[in-house]
């Protein structure tokens, strides 16, 4: 168990150190976000009850399209400089390779709605760092982030990969768009808990399911 | 240490290993040389646990693949045609990733050794995307040689090395044979690979078309055989 957290361990920081270096995917995702909610306030300028109703979806529909950019940048820069080949040659549990990646991958993308959500609130004039929409959005990329982990593994051995990551990962998380748009929207409303409870259940279920899925097919996916 | 027989593999409708029989025993160095695509490199990536074989029995060091890939792929080193390094990070974080990956106990000494040993002591702490080529090569011959492998595939691995890197390399396979390592490497230049090499192969046609001490040979008769087989 020590060995697989020390490889799981490692991808991670080799993953955060040279992303921290170049800073290549993560500006990529501040900045996609950054006009995403900008492009949104524009289009919702003129109408203010739409823009207060339509906030959950925002933050949501920005934190999945920046997540497709990063997960599609995780796996498939490792393909195209060869060192996917490196991390295959080791000797170690390839589950704890997918681990590695998954956790790099969604600390990039919880970082980047440290950024968003801020930005949101203000053009939104609407608190969103609501301690309930933080955890939908910490629950919903959780699963997301492995489901997308286990398709960029698929996409980044085919040359279509840019394209062909969001077809295949965007259908998929439909369950985790809904349930966390339902319980963004209802924790911003001040709805009482026991009405929405429901949506976190299916984000605690969805991540599970997606992530056990993920972690078993892993191997199947990259080993040949 | 490694022993091939009757291995086929296929991509997609296309076979590219056609039934190889292929053997190479511990300290020594063999040489596999071949036209372009007659299934080298493939041949390398089943050996390197990267490929299924399609059919036939493959043995590293006693582990059968690919039912025992994981005991496979700590006894071998590779250097491919990539040189598998992360271009943000020094030669030392590379180095010490890789030695995580590996599972080595307090690896800096052995860090230490093998930046000594490919000289690039000097130019540890500089990031590799500043590297040349050829030191990238030589970075790559110390990440496969990191935990001291008993396998070492080497697939063409004189690219990008200028005189001094191919001499450097050639002092590294024989110490690694002489250290009882099977040394499997790919090359088209037959002269140097003869000189460098206990054992010949020659693969064309997606089988091996010879075998041999390469004794055997002067590079004037081996040059021609080659010709002859390949034909």
């Amino acid at each position: 168990m020590k060995r697989y957290l020390r490889v799981v361990g490692a991808v991670v920081w080799k993953d955060l150190s040279a992303e921290l270096r170049s800073r290549e995917t993560f500006s990529a995702m501040v900045v996609f976000s950054l006009l995403m909610v900008l492009v949104f306030s524009i289009a919702l300028e003129l109408n203010r009850g739409a823009r207060e109703s339509t906030a959950a979806g925002v933050l949501w529909a920005t934190a999945l399209f920046s997540g497709t950019l990063g997960l599609n940048r995780g796996l498939g820069r490792e393909q195209d400089r060869g060192t996917l080949e490196g991390l295959l040659l080791a000797p170690a549990d390839r589950s704890a390779l997918f681990f590695g990646k998954f956790l790099s991958s969604w600390a990039l993308i919880l970082a980047v709605q440290v950024v968003t959500v801020p930005v949101l609130t203000v053009l939104y004039n609407f608190n969103l760092a609501e301690p309930l929409v933080i955890l939908s959005l910490v629950l919903g990329t959780l699963g997301y982030t492995g489901v997308g982990t286990l398709l960029s593994a698929v996409s980044a051995q085919t040359r279509a990969r840019d394209v062909l990551l969001p077809i295949l990962l965007l259908p998929v998380s439909v369950p985790v768009l809904m349930a966390g748009v339902q319980s963004s929207s209802a924790a911003l409303a001040g709805t009482p808990w026991n009405e929405f409870s429901i949506w976190y259940s299916l984000l605690v279920a969805y991540d599970v399911i997606f992530l056990a899925v993920a972690v078993m097919v892993f191997e199947a996916v990259v080993g040949d | 240490m490694i022993a091939i027989s009757a291995l086929t593999r296929s991509f997609g409708l296309r076979p590219v290993l056609r039934g190889v029989d292929f053997a190479a025993e511990a300290g020594t160095i063999t040489a596999i040389f071949g036209p372009n695509g007659t299934g080298k490199s493939t041949l390398l990536r089943v050996v390197a646990t990267l490929i299924r074989p399609g059919s036939g029995q493959v043995s590293i060091a006693g582990y059968p693949l690919p039912s025992q890939s994981e005991a496979v792929r700590g006894v071998i080193g590779a250097v491919l045609h990539g040189p598998l390094l992360y271009s943000e990070l020094s030669a030392d974080e590379n180095l010490r990733f890789y030695a995580q990956l590996y599972d080595l106990a307090a690896p800096q000494p052995r860090i230490d050794e093998l930046l000594e040993r490919v000289g690039l002591t000097r130019r540890r702490k500089d990031p590799v995307r500043v590297y040349s080529r050829g030191m990238q090569q030589r970075l790559a011959v110390a990440r496969a040689l990191l935990h001291r492998p008993k396998v070492l595939l080497l697939d063409e691995p004189y690219t990008g090395l200028d005189p001094a890197g191919t001499a450097l390399l050639d002092d590294v396979l024989r110490e690694q044979a002489r250290g009882g390592a099977a040394v499997v490497l790919t090359s088209h230049d037959l002269a140097h690979g003869l000189a460098l090499a206990d054992r010949v192969v020659v693969l064309a046609r997606g089988k091996v078309q010879l075998a041999a001490p390469s004794s055997d040979f002067t590079p004037e008769t081996f040059a021609a055989r080659y010709a002859e087989v390949v034909a």
